[in-house]
């Protein structure tokens, strides 16, 4: 039998439909490859008990034709998600050994339509990163290196651990979610595909909140088409979270294939940035001359607000965030440090559950939402948030479908290498998905080449508001031309 | 617009994060680093622009007021560092 791991999500649903391995083969093929890879620190809690019992589960259903859209397919699930029974903890130390009493609406989805949790991945702190350097379980391994070099990269963050699992072939694909780049970034770090939906189409019900105005979830995974399964159990409409949008799910799946004839695909020339690698703006070049090739129409457009994104995101992000994360008091759940009163109970508390990075953009926050300063940062944020947000608008009133950009401004890098002495050279990785982000779209990471290093590089394709198909149907274009990428194993 | 070492530690005490002194220059110096990068936004004309409030043009949907939750005190002091019962405990707040 062929390693049941190197499966596409699609080839493993056949394969189970025709029973030509049950669940438990592939569960159990999966977590084995997991125990193999812990240098990788992708998992920060393995469940195997729990796995296998549901992969039986599945084969029985499977046995009885009751066959869901993702019966018995093994998955990892971002520690973001609440899973009821099951220590959730943000990758923070201030959640402490956190037991969600409920399951995230998401992964709920996933679990009625059949899949299998292999356990929790690694993140960022609070999803706070684009290095997966900040989670309090310590640093993400990329499974891609420099070629003829040892030096462990990184991930992306903040799905750092979502991205190392699908790319090392420890889970058939994986949770993620995105505020700023989270779930493009290190797809594009990793060669696996992440698509962040339209702002509403998935219930952010149950997941640990960051900046509640930009985060969504989305999956990572080995191929287009399984992030599009993926993509379709996810979604959909629930009461419990207000910015949920009532609007069907469609067959995402069915988007595969679909002719992008006559498709008009903008290319902004705002991100074209100085400095950029000439590599990237190859890969830039190349992916638009796949789309042209396939009967896409290509436009420049412009996006004059795009510089102004990133440092209205460092200001809109941090004060969401401040104001979400003053639920971490050492009361009701999670760490708390011994105080002689109440206010020192939060302040030792806090100081010590937080990290670095979430203390400092919680005190950002602080400050631009404090008397005074409200309306000179935070309000101005907001409406420069408007304007990035109308020149995506004017953009898509020109008949634009979709707009093509670089996913990231660089291939990944070592552990340890960026935003030490300033937290600003960290932020900049994610320059042109943040925008995204700040006018509430969709957009897919889809890998479309390496560098001259052998590392991966990724495209990002921007739609409309609720056209995820037409992303899914380009992705499938760039994908068919670049072909897929699967690092080497040295773990 | 920087920061001094006195805002610094006014923001940490509004944010309930306790700092003691030798970290204040440092968390100084990363505040203003990321205080001088957002500083760009000024250069942007928002004249007559309205804040954005919903990323989505939609209504704030409203729930039918009723209950549809509840009885599940075990389950909110599950996790709860002190409690007494049903209750969560804290330090003394009132003499």
């Amino acid at each position: 039998m062929t390693d049941l791991t190197s499966l596409t999500l699609a080839e493993a649903r056949k394969g189970l439909a025709d029973k030509t391995f049950t669940s438990l083969e592939l569960t159990d093929a999966h977590l084995s490859a997991i125990e193999k890879a812990r240098v990788l620190n992708a998992f920060v809690l393995e469940t195997p008990d729990q796995a296998r019992n549901m992969a039986r589960e599945a084969d029985a259903n499977i046995a009885r034709g009751e066959v869901g859209p993702l019966a018995g397919i093994p998955l990892g699930i971002k520690d973001l998600f609440a899973t009821k029974g099951v220590r959730t903890t943000a990758c923070s130390k201030i959640l402490g050994n956190f037991v969600p009493t409920y399951e995230s609406t998401v992964t709920s989805q996933l679990w009625r339509d059949g899949a299998v949790m292999l356990g929790k991945l690694n993140n960022d702190e609070f999803a706070m990163g684009s290095a997966n350097e900040t989670s309090c379980f310590g640093p993400v391994g990329n499974p891609w290196r420099r070629e003829g070099s040892n030096t462990t990269l990184v991930p992306g963050g903040s799905s750092g651990g979502s991205a190392s699992a699908v790319a090392a072939l420890l889970c058939m694909g994986a949770t993620a979610t995105d505020t700023g780049g989270s779930i493009r970034q290190p797809a594009a770090f990793t060669a696996t595909v992440g698509i962040k939906p339209t702002y509403g189409r998935c219930s952010r019900w149950g997941i640990v909140a960051f900046a509640s105005s930009l985060d969504q979830a989305g999956p990572i995974a080995r191929s287009v088409r399984d992030a599009a399964m993926l993509l379709r159990s996810m979604a959909g409409h629930d009461p419990k979270d207000t910015t949920s949008v009532d609007i069907a799910v469609p067959d995402y799946e069915a988007a595969i294939g679909k002719s992008v004839k006559g498709m008009k695909i903008g290319i902004p020339r705002e991100y074209r940035l100085d400095g950029m690698p000439a590599e990237i703006e190859k890969l830039w070049e190349a992916g638009a001359q796949w789309l042209k090739a396939a009967g896409a129409e290509l436009v420049e457009v412009s996006l004059p607000h795009t510089k102004y994104a990133l440092p209205a995101y460092y200001i809109v992000a941090p004060a969401e965030a401040s104001s979400n994360l003053a639920r971490y008091d050492g009361v009701r759940y999670g760490l708390r440090e011994p105080a002689k009163n109440i206010t020192e109970l939060y302040e030792n508390t806090r100081a010590s559950g937080f990290g670095a990075e979430v203390r400092r953009r919680v005190m950002i926050g602080t400050y631009v939402l404090s008397a005074g300063y409200y309306d000179a940062y935070y309000l101005r944020a907001q409406k420069v948030r408007t304007l990035i947000k109308k020149d995506f608008e004017d953009c898509f009133a020109k008949g634009v479908n979709a707009i093509l950009t670089p996913a990231t401004p660089s291939a990944a890098f070592g552990i340890g290498e960026k935003g030490g002495a300033d937290p600003v050279e960290m932020y900049l990785n994610d320059i042109f998905t943040v925008t995204v982000n700040m006018a509430g779209l969709p957009g897919i990471a889809v890998p479309s080449g390496k560098d001259s290093q052998g590392l991966p590089l990724g495209l990002q394709l921007i739609g409309r508001p609720f056209e995820e198909e037409t992303l899914f149907s380009l992705g499938e274009v760039i994908e068919q031309a670049a072909g897929r990428f699967t690092p080497a194993r040295w773990w | 617009m920087s920061v001094d070492a006195a805002t610094v530690r006014r923001i940490a005490h509004l944010a309930r994060i306790a700092v003691s002194e030798d970290e204040v220059p440092h968390l100084q110096g990363e505040l203003n680093a990321m205080l001088a990068f957002v500083e760009q936004l000024s250069e942007v004309n928002v004249e007559g622009v309205e804040p954005m409030t919903s990323v989505t043009p939609m209504q704030m949907k409203k729930r039918q007021d009723v209950v549809n939750d509840g009885d599940i005190a075990d389950d909110i002091v599950a996790n709860a560092p002190a409690t007494e019962g049903h209750f969560f405990l804290v330090p003394k707040v009132v003499e």
